[in-house]
């Protein structure tokens, strides 16, 4: 047993109001530099819908993640090594500009600077690739809430199967939200897909970095990751994915993500896992036991026998209490509500999701039916197959039992609290049929919905051996350098070397690359 | 080596001496003070279609170039001949392979030079150094093209006797600029506009062939690495960050 610490989230979907705060946020803090325009480390998609990229989610077609060969082993779903550099020259599954959007600005200067005249003046978009106009006709959230999915149902690849069951009329249809970040994979093909190695697991937290510096453009990387959650920033040519704000979390703080969600329905924590016992539960031949095993990868905290191994792994005091209070380690373990996205591309996903009841409860609801009775609920989710399939395909590879367990357990704990609400006597009945305690389920419900701050976000500090470096780290961030939208010469993910450096290769040909030639000090000024 | 005049060796014998030590020292520096910007750049992002032909076209059209030129330039003529490879076919077969992979490189070159003229993004983004390594590069293709036409397949120069020797004997230090001086106008532009090449290949996107990944051949698929340099072992190659 070698036990590795691992920062993970879970989202609790049934509250996302899909305000794209999250996205905006983590696009003001890490992508709003020229290159990263269409980048965003954080999006969410309205379901049933395309996702970003637009039907990301088709592997037979992107051909990301791993899947198991003839011999049973896993092997990179594009293919090995060997063929990988084969295909170095041009890269046979990456993904288009298309396939996200142009990006474009508006040209505001026609507003500020146009004279009196009769007709009001416009600000027409134009491509920020070419600088020419574009009539912009698709973009990162285009099909929000269902807009333009009745044009496109046909592309949601998670409605395959089922595609002539949902009705896409308003009135009849399902639709929540899923917000995506990085999975910070136990076993990522993106870094598996890396020719230079330059993708790596942090080995104290499991949070999975691009070092700029190590990063050659081969952008291999974008087309491995299933979730399509590494981007090409096509300014510098170097791969840029979600960093899990580990400046911040480093300092004990929340993801951008997590901080600013209005619907605080994100849940930060560490677990605790076996890193020997990845590669078996990334290769059970059924798609649909993948979620079983991954779950039996996360340990016990409170287990004498994996708190022996932590410590022999040199797992930090802290850290195992913080592991101990991990809201994750519940969430997954304990209440087992919480699902990961897609198991079935076996990348051993860490970013985990409590499916949403709600695409129930609004149809029990408006059929005039009582939304808080557990009897009706349960009714609703055996015959609401609709979503129940579609969230299955979704977060167990198909495996409807597993969701259907999930809403059961989130459909009592309405029921059983709506009693305690009304001040009527609890009835432990309600919780016992879905395996579960009154007080259990008390515990459940105050997690998820009254939970505060510091118990949402368990995140313990980056120990004190290494504070010095941290404090480096966060220096290098690349937020102080966004103002005037210059390239970022500093690395993300990997601090950058004190001494000078230049970039050459971004260099527009006018004027002296920053960095080429020694610079001036304040001190004694040019001529002096 | 006598007879030999100023201009004749300025040329032929210190200018690429120049142009290898800015070479060396060019990657050198690139590689300690830009190691962000060594990158491919790639554009496929922008545009896929025609870069899918051209340039995989161009990209094993060059490589086999390059191996043609180590066999060519490197294996001295008595060598293949103590084989038994009789003159006749060393050259049939030098022409045909040379010639495929030539065909393969330029057209891919041609490829790859319209796509980035004639897609707005790509073009949008190749930058002035860009162009100067597409010109110079071309140039340095389209005379060793020629030259192979015009001077080895059509004419009668052997250039095992002539430039062969003189880039051997550069590599130990005794260069003879007549071998240069003496040879056909093509193979003397070819050689020039390579070393031109030379000359400004370490500060454009040309380092991206000193990244040649090799090593994924035989490392795990998953890196892991600490932030805490106590609790990583040190590893071959991988440069100790300070910070
Ligand atoms: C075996 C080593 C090499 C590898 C692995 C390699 C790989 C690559 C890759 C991945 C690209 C980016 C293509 C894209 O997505 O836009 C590229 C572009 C390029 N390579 Fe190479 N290359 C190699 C050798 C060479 C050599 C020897 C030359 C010429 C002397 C060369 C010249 C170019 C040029 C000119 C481009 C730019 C193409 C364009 O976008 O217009 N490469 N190479
Ligand atoms: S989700 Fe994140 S860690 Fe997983 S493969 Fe994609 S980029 Fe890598
Ligand atoms: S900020 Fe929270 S509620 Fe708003 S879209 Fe993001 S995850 Fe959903």
């Amino acid at each position: 047993m070698r036990v590795m610490a691992q920062m993970s989230m879970v989202m609790n979907l049934d509250k996302c109001i899909g305000c794209h705060t999250c996205s905006v946020t983590c696009k003001q803090a890490w992508t709003n530099r020229s290159g990263t325009e269409y980048i965003w480390f954080n999006n969410v998609e309205t379901r049933p819908g395309q996702g970003y990229p637009r039907g990301y989610e088709d592997q037979e077609k992107w051909r990301g993640g791993w899947e198991l060969g003839a011999n049973g082993k896993l092997k990179l779903k594009a293919g090995g090594r060997v063929s990988k550099l084969l295909r170095l020259f041009s890269n046979p599954k990456l993904p288009s500009i298309e396939d996200y959007y142009e990006p474009w600005t508006y040209e505001y200067d026609r507003l500020l600077n146009s004279p009196a005249q009769e007709q009001i003046p416009t600000a027409p978009p134009k491509s920020l690739l070419t600088g020419e106009r574009v009539q912009i006709s698709w973009s990162g959230n285009w099909d929000d809430d269902l807009g333009g999915t009745y044009a496109h149902k046909d592309k949601d690849p998670m409605l395959k199967g089922i595609e002539d069951k949902v009705k896409f009329e308003f009135d009849q249809t399902f639709m929540f939200y899923l917000p995506r970040i990085c999975e910070h994979c136990l076993n990522p093909t993106c870094a598996a897909s890396c020719p230079s190695g330059a993708i790596y697991k942090r080995s104290e937290d499991g949070i999975v970095l691009v070092d700029q510096d190590g990063c050659r453009g081969w952008r291999m990387c974008v087309s491995g990751c299933p979730y399509k959650k590494i981007y090409f920033n096509h300014r510098t040519g170097k791969a840029e994915k979600c960093t899990f704000c580990y400046p911040r979390i480093e300092q004990g703080e929340p993801t951008v993500c997590s901080e600013t969600c209005v619907g605080r329905l994100r849940y930060l924590g560490l677990v605790l896992y076996d890193a020997d016992a990845v590669t078996a539960a990334a290769s059970v031949e059924d798609d649909t036991a993948l979620y079983e095993a991954q779950k039996d990868l996360i340990l016990d905290p409170f287990d004498p026998e994996v708190l022996d191994a932590a410590s022999r792994a040199g797992i930090p005091h802290d850290w195992i209490i913080a592991a101990q209070k991990s809201p994750i380690y519940k969430l997954i373990k304990e209440y087992e509500v919480a699902l990961p996205l897609h198991p079935e591309y076996r990348t051993m996903p860490m970013v985990w999701y409590i499916p949403p009841l709600s695409p129930v409860v609004d149809v029990v609801r408006d059929t005039g039916y009582d939304a808080e009775d557990a009897e009706t609920l349960f009714a609703a989710i055996d015959t609401l197959r609709i979503p129940v399939e579609y969230l299955a395909n979704l977060f167990t590879a198909g495996h409807v039992e597993t969701v259907e367990r999930v809403l059961y357990k989130m459909a009592a704990m309405r029921a059983y609290m709506r009693d305690i609400n009304l001040g009527n006597a609890p009835r432990e009945g309600i919780a016992n049929a879905v395996g579960m305690d009154g007080a259990s389920m008390e515990e459940m419900f105050r997690l998820l919905a009254i939970a505060k701050y510091d118990e949402r976000y368990v995140i313990p500090p980056g120990h004190r051996e290494s504070a010095h470096h941290l404090e480096g780290t966060v220096a290098e961030c690349p937020v102080g350098e966004v103002a005037n939208m210059s390239l970022p010469t500093e690395s993300m993910g990997m601090p950058r070397p004190a001494r000078g450096r230049t970039n050459l290769l971004n260099w527009d040909g006018h004027g002296r690359p920053d960095g080429l030639f020694p610079g001036r000090t304040a001190a004694s000024p040019g001529g002096a | 080596m006598n007879n030999a005049t100023t201009l004749e060796i300025l040329v032929w014998v210190v200018l690429p001496y120049v142009v290898l030590t800015i070479f060396v020292l060019g990657h050198l520096w690139r590689f300690r003070y830009d190691r962000f910007g060594w990158t491919t750049r790639s554009s496929q992002i922008y545009e896929s279609k025609l870069l899918s032909i051209g340039s995989p076209l161009f990209h094993y059209g060059i490589i086999g170039i390059f191996f043609g030129h180590v066999v060519g330039l490197g294996i001295p003529k008595s060598w293949t001949e103590a084989i038994g490879l009789r003159e006749e076919w060393y050259h049939l077969m030098a022409v045909t392979i040379g010639l495929a992979a030539a065909a393969a490189c330029v057209g891919g070159l041609l490829i790859l030079i319209y796509r980035r003229r004639t897609n707005s993004r790509v073009f949008g983004a190749t930058t002035p150094g860009d162009k100067l390594m597409y010109l110079v590069l071309a140039a340095t293709i389209g005379f060793g093209v020629l030259a192979t036409i015009a001077h080895s397949a059509l004419g009668h120069y052997d250039y095992r006797e002539g430039v062969s020797v003189w880039f051997r004997d550069f590599w130990t230090f005794q260069p003879n600029p007549a071998l240069m001086s003496e040879a056909p106008i093509f193979f003397q532009l070819h050689i020039l506009s390579a070393l031109a090449l030379f000359a400004i290949w370490p500060f454009t996107r040309l380092v991206h062939v000193f990244a040649t990944p090799l090593g994924y051949l035989t490392r795990p698929y998953i890196v892991y690495r600490s932030k805490d340099e106590k609790t990583s072992a040190p590893r071959r190659g991988w440069e100790k960050i300070d910070y």
